[in-house]
């Protein structure tokens, strides 16, 4: 088959894990391998990418890709593929992939599949629905490459022990009208990340303000190596920052035990947190959606539950 | 200065929606809404104009019922209505879709074009960034604030890890994110006043799209391995159990 490609996105904190995985994944399909890293430090990307299957890594650590979200990163992708006609590009179903493939697909007129699972080829990719109750198996048609975004965490990062060639690139900035990043800010974030956590404690609707949240962060220090998580409800309502939200729009977790206090279960949330080793939803609606999927539903109230929780937790840790 | 809508009529946006015997979700089974997720794009292009004039259009693609979604829009305070209804757009793609809505918004003399992040019902989330090249304006995704700015916008789109501040030149299309606004519920003046609004139709032909083939198709639908319902408990052992599921977890 054809060469797959990866769109390896670099983060100011450097490679986005999803890229490792999509190399894992691409790798097993059998042609030949390569990545694009574009951004500040992307050049530095290049060994870990290769270690994980990438035979070549097309790179720019140009500003623009940081200034102009989404459009240079598709237009220097386009000369990439005008050139080298790989049959497939994977890229991660982030905020950043979700643009840059968008902004592609006008350029390419070739297909585009989101929030896919699991890939066997240039030809076919999956796709779960309905939260995860469906899978779908979709044929892919029309010019290549075929785009296909893939939900982070859908396959495990193996390393293979390669070494990648380099092919240093100039970044395309396409004439026209473009939206320009004059200021950037990060919200302070503390204890482990949330993608990486081994247990985390989220809360949602039913936590009632952003108070409680003070609660579900005593829970995940007593744990130890827990993070905290949201759902999009509390995250809408402004209760904790975006970087909190675990689900379709937000981070897809899958931790050892999952601690869903006052989330209904939208199938929203569940796509992001389903993966999870063990789940314990708390909740008072006997009827919530979550209870259906937890390994342990505690019907009752969260506000005596979890403070009762933490103090168990505590007593037992020092036991 | 006036804003283009894009709306997505939705079918039973707060249950399980139903897949038809073709595979194609089932669009008109009198359970669907506007997408709740556009609601808050028209809250904001609706507050855009009551400041300083001009007027918004809702534009939608769907079955004949979209019409229902497009009339909230007008309910809340919406000036104008485009639905493209054509039964050759059933099971389009994402691309045939980002064409149509494209050549109906450049028909449309808009300084802003406002979208929601991803539908509730496709979660697909790049046809915003689609449709903005192809029509050659500038695009911003995932916008919680947006303020006129001299001859274009003052931005806020959210980050994995806090926000970014762009400055965009006039038009642009946005995508605006659950909870950027407040959208108001459509008064009882209003509802009455959207029956006489204009509604303009139109037909893929109308807008010039006429390669219509998919270029994806479904193989297979099968039920996911249903997940074994765990035990449901309440009361004063509940604490304990969760402990001992965490011991069990070897996390604590």
């Amino acid at each position: 088959m054809g060469a797959t490609w990866v769109y390896a996105e670099v983060t100011p904190e450097g490679l986005h894990p999803s890229a490792l995985e999509l190399l894992t994944k691409a790798r097993s399909l059998g042609g030949d391998v390569a990545a694009v890293a574009l951004g500040p430090g992307a050049t530095a990307t290049a060994a870990e990418l290769g270690e994980h299957g990438a035979a070549t890594v097309y790179a720019s650590d140009d500003q623009v890709f940081v200034d102009q979200p989404g459009r240079p990163a598709a237009h220097t992708l386009k000369a990439l593929i005008d050139q080298h006609a790989p049959a497939l590009l994977l890229l991660p179903g982030t905020y950043e992939g979700r643009d840059v493939a968008g902004c592609l697909q006008a350029l390419t007129g070739s297909t585009l599949m989101a929030n896919a699972t699991d890939v066997s080829g240039p030809d076919r990719a999956r796709t779960e629905i309905f939260g995860g109750t469906k899978i779908v198996d979709v044929d892919l048609a029309g010019p290549e490459p075929k785009l296909v975004l893939v939900r982070p965490k859908s396959f495990p990062a193996e390393p293979s022990g390669g070494t990648a060639t380099v092919v240093p690139i100039e970044a395309v900035v396409p004439p026209g009208p473009v939206a320009t990043v004059i200021e950037r800010h990060a919200e302070a974030a503390s204890g482990p990340k949330l993608e990486e956590a081994i247990v985390v404690v989220a809360g949602g609707r039913g936590l009632g303000g952003p108070e409680p949240f003070a609660m579900l962060d005593e829970l995940a220090a007593a744990i130890g190596g827990a993070a905290v998580g949201a759902s999009r409800a509390a995250v809408d309502a402004g209760w904790v920052p975006y970087a909190y939200q675990v689900g379709q729009t937000g981070k897809t977790v899958k931790p050892e035990v999952y601690i869903a206090a006052g989330i209904s279960g939208a199938l929203q949330h569940v796509v992001g947190m389903k993966g999870a080793k063990r789940i314990v939803a708390i909740n008072k609606d006997v009827d919530a959606p979550i209870l259906k999927i937890a390994d342990l539903g505690v019907v009752g109230d969260l506000f005596q539950i979890v403070p009762a929780l933490t103090e168990e937790v505590r007593r037992r840790a020092s036991s | 200065m006036n804003v283009s809508v894009l709306a997505k009529f939705v079918p039973n946006p707060t249950g399980t929606p139903q897949l038809g015997p073709d595979n194609l979700l089932i669009r008109d089974a009198g359970d669907g809404a506007l997408d709740p997720g556009d609601e808050y794009g028209l809250e904001l292009a609706l507050q855009l104009v009551e400041a300083g004039g001009g007027e918004v259009t809702v534009v939608s693609m769907g079955p004949e019922e979209a019409l229902a979604g497009i009339q909230r829009g007008l309910a809340m305070g919406a000036h104008k209505g485009v639905l493209i209804s054509d039964p050759a757009l059933r099971g389009a793609d994402a691309l045939i879709t980002a064409r149509v809505l494209a050549a109906a918004l450049g028909r449309q003399t808009a300084d802003l074009m406002i979208a929601g992040v991803e539908s509730t019902d496709g979660y697909t989330g790049t046809m915003p960034a689609t449709i903005a090249e192809l029509l050659g304006v500038a695009s911003i995704t995932a916008v919680r604030k947006l303020e006129p700015d001299g001859e274009g916008f003052r931005v806020e789109r959210q980050t994995e890890s806090g926000y970014d501040v762009l400055r965009a030149p006039s038009p642009a299309l946005i995508t605006v994110t659950a909870g950027a606004t407040e959208p108001r519920y459509p008064s009882l003046k209003g509802i009455m006043a959207a029956k006489s609004k204009p509604v303009e139709r139109l037909s893929a032909a109308d807008l010039g799209v006429t390669d219509l083939m998919s270029t994806q198709t479904v193989s297979s639908v099968t039920d996911a391995p249903a997940k074994a319902g765990g035990e449901v408990v309440s009361g004063d052992d509940a604490v304990a159990r969760i402990v001992d599921l965490l011991e069990e977890a070897k996390v604590i």
